[in-house]
């Protein structure tokens, strides 16, 4: 028997699902050929080698089992893994355990562990924040199982970054759900009415099925509203019943829908031409990105808004927006002399026109000043205002705009391109070429301020971050390199000096800022980067490190290379500077205890041994390095180590910031 | 300060007259500036970074120095006599007196 297949779903009813494991072989079963999807599922999931057909299971075929148990007949999980590998995920980082030990099963032998092969991670959100890395390299979301209760609770704050970072992920939590059959004990303190409750304020989107078409058609739902923008997390519960029972044996067609990309949203027609009208009548017009490149295209694009205006551009980093080496880049110096600011995709709009000094005034909660002239026009492109909720406050401030589109700016670039080409006036032509005379000149300056700036305390020791970053760049410079993350708050070095101009250059930050994100997205990040021949870095903080530290054991087990380079200043340093500005608002002299920074802010007495701590996971490693005459040959050993195939670490003792 | 002893009793006495009072003020100075939390946001000699500006080498001179930390009221938080005394304030200054100038951006090859 053959599978039909219908033009928006594939009908596969438990005898043709059967039918085609026994006469199919190796032929693709359940998994639909995808329009617009990467690639279809490759092999197919009903491998016969995989799952010959027992005696029982040809039985169960004309007769009723005798044996109604859990493991008759075809497994329900097996025809989830039929859903998800209808999608094309290529890796599942997880945490192992038993509320998906059915699904697990189906996927590492009846799937074959392929399309998604298994990662073995130590923590929840590091598999989360592995997922958010490899997505902003391979621009595909991943999967991750976790237990639905405390799995999910130690998740939370990797899906919360991921939210805020716009990155789209699809979690799939365990869920016993039956509270008259599921076994008493462990696994009763682990099920839950509904789990996803505790993700909903920072998901897009979750479900709960209660049938395997049920399964089939969220699991599609879930990554189509994953993957149209603004991206973000889902989340599926999955009760373990349904994964552990068999497919029922009469009746139920179960087909897996075809997933169809949604065109993200484009800014409406009268709003793009009045932006344009704005900028392009404008003296001094100034472009604001923070995620506004979605995928590599929109570098190209904003590229051509900026020359066309010779408007300079305050790239904030959420993403690789704006290449660093062209004169049009710039950074917040620009907003005060701004009459028309464009913000694409900000996550702080408000931030960006106004300042915040964190001092003793207003009783002590710090004061407000705008840094824009009277008058002064916005205009905003953010997908997001088309996805707020309510509780957590990511959606900062709220700020006034002249202009607001609720429109994914990515997709609207090219109309608003097209826009401010028609709207530039003949007589403004000479203005926007002096306009971009002086943005050379004045770009030239920062490169030179730069430089200077990280001159100094060159020889220091620790070692100052301008040096580790330049001693790094020396080493990987004529490499396809990408820095994977650098999540010392306030450390720009590599924005500042590296000629960062392509997408995988930079990846931006966590979103959240949520502590613990670096490494293993880092290490996701250099797994997509792995299979595409790029070299991966991370500039690695000390505290970041030591929230989930078993993921070096993950990088090392799945072999994937990363030169993770530590800016080890040994403390919660943006803590350190919080509790002292607080002791002298409060006229206290600070108690350091001992330490270096105020108690409870310092990781030292005793110093964290990361070197060895990367060692005993599988890691190449050296250090402490304090002396930076002793840095370019112990990176250059990382590199070639790295270019083996394995993940590096270099412990080194930094500069404060 | 055990090299002191290596040295000719005349170089002693000149070292003395013009830099020992100095010497001995910047190391307090030293210490002074780690115990009152200056390298966290200004980095150890002074060099500046994200969370604030470069003090050293050439630091502006004392009377600046003081005015500003005892009222400012910007980013950096102030600091009064009772948590930095004169004292300290004085040998905080005569340590960065005392950072040598930094090489010259363009003499660094990693940087051009
Ligand atoms: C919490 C961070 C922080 C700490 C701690 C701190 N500073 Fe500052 N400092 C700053 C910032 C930021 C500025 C820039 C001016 C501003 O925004 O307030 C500054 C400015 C200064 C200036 C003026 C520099 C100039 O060229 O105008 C001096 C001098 C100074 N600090 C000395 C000190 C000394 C000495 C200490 C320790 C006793 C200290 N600071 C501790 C953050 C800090």
């Amino acid at each position: 028997m053959t599978v039909k297949k219908k033009d928006t779903e594939t009908k596969a009813g438990r005898r043709n699902f059967l039918g085609g494991v026994i006469a199919s072989g190796a032929t693709a079963v359940m998994a639909p050929t995808l329009a617009g999807a990467a690639e279809p599922a490759a092999s197919g999931p009903a491998k016969a080698k995989t799952m010959p057909p027992s005696a029982k299971t040809a039985a169960s075929e004309t007769a009723i089992p005798p044996d109604m148990g859990h493991s008759a007949g075809v497994p329900g999980s097996d025809f989830m893994v039929d859903v998800i590998k209808s999608v094309d995920i290529k890796y599942l980082p997880s945490n192992c355990a038993s509320s998906f030990r059915a699904i697990h099963e189906s996927l590492i032998n009846y799937g074959g562990n392929t399309k998604p092969e298994f990662l073995t991670c130590m923590h929840e959100e590091s598999a989360v924040a592995m997922a958010h890395g490899y997505f902003k390299i391979a621009g595909k979301p991943l999967i991750t199982l976790c237990h639905g209760t405390v799995g999910l609770q130690h998740a939370t704050m990797g899906v919360y970054n991921a939210w805020c970072d716009r990155v789209p992920l699809i979690i799939l939590g365990g869920n016993d759900m039956d509270a008259a059959h599921r076994p008493p004990g462990v696994p009763t303190f682990h099920a839950a009415q509904d789990i996803n409750a505790i993700v909903r304020d920072y998901t897009k989107w979750d479900d709960t099925p209660v049938s395997l078409q049920h399964f089939s058609q969220s699991f599609v739902r879930a990554y189509k509203i994953a993957m149209t923008p603004p991206y973000g997390p889902v989340a599926i519960s999955l009760d373990a019943g349904l994964q552990q029972e068999p497919v029922k044996e009469h009746g139920e067609k179960l087909y897996i829908p075809r997933y169809v990309p949604t065109s993200p949203p484009q800014g409406d027609t009268g709003a793009v031409k009045e932006a344009a009208r704005l900028l392009a009548n404008a003296t001094n017009p100034v472009i604001v990105v923070d995620r506004a490149a979605r995928t590599p295209e929109g570098i190209p694009l904003l590229v051509q808004l900026a020359e066309l205006l010779q408007a300079k551009v305050f790239d904030q980093g959420g993403r690789m927006n704006f290449p660093k080496t062209h004169y049009l880049s710039s950074g917040p110096a620009a907003i005060p002399g701004a009459d028309v600011i464009i913000g694409m995709e900000l996550s702080d709009f408000w931030g960006t026109v106004n300042a915040f000094t964190d001092n003793a005034e207003n009783g002590g909660i710090g004061a407000n000043s705008t840094k824009i002239k009277p008058g002064t026009k916005l205009i905003s492109i953010s997908s997001v205002d088309l996805n707020t909720k309510s509780n957590y406050q990511d959606f900062q401030r709220y700020q006034v705009i002249d202009v607001p589109m609720a429109a994914d700016a990515q997709a609207t670039l090219p109309a608003l391109i097209e826009a401010v080409r028609s709207a530039i006036p003949n007589s403004a032509k000479d203005a926007i070429a002096k306009r971009g005379e002086a943005a050379k000149k004045s770009y030239a300056e920062v490169k030179l301020r730069a430089r200077q700036e990280a001159a100094v305390g060159w020889d220091a020791s620790p070692i100052s971050t301008a040096r580790v970053v330049m001693e790094t760049y020396a080493q990987i410079k004529d490499l396809d390199w990408s820095l994977v993350a650098a999540e010392s708050p306030g450390f720009n070095w590599p924005q500042r000096l590296w000629p960062m101009e392509k997408y995988h250059h930079w990846l931006g930050r966590s979103g959240g800022y949520g502590v613990g994100y670096g490494s293993p997205a880092a290490i996701g990040a250099a797994l997509a980067n792995r299979d595409l021949g790029r070299f991966s870095v991370s500039f690695q903080p000390d505290g970041d490190l030591m929230y989930a530290p078993g993921v070096l054991w993950t990088a090392a087990k799945h072999k994937i290379p990363l030169l993770s380079v530590m800016i080890n200043n040994r403390g919660y340093h943006q803590e350190v500077m919080h509790v002292q500005r607080l002791s002298n608002f409060r006229n206290r002299k600070v108690n350091l205890g001992g330490d270096m920074g105020p108690v409870g802010t310092s990781i030292m007495n005793p110093d964290i041994e990361y070197h060895k701590l990367a060692e005993s996971m599988g890691w190449w490693a050296k250090g402490p390095i304090k002396d930076p005459a002793q840095l370019a040959s112990a990176i250059k050993e990382a590199v070639a180590v790295v270019k083996s195939g394995q993940p590096a670490l270099l412990n080194v003792w930094t500069q404060p910031r | 300060m055990t090299s002191i002893r290596f040295i000719a009793p005349m170089a002693l006495a000149i070292i003395l007259a013009s830099n020992g009072a100095f010497a001995a003020s910047a190391e307090e100075g030293k210490t002074a500036y780690v115990k009152n939390g200056c390298w966290g946001c200004h980095g150890f000699v002074g060099q500046g970074g994200s969370a604030g500006p470069k003090l050293a080498p050439d630091p502006k001179p004392l009377d600046f120095m003081a005015a500003f930390i005892r009222h400012t009221n910007g980013t950096m938080p102030p600091y009064s006599e009772k948590i930095l005394s004169v004292e300290d304030l004085a040998s905080i200054h005569a340590y960065l007196r005392s950072i040598p100038k930094s090489a010259d951006a363009k003499s660094i090859p990693l940087l051009n």
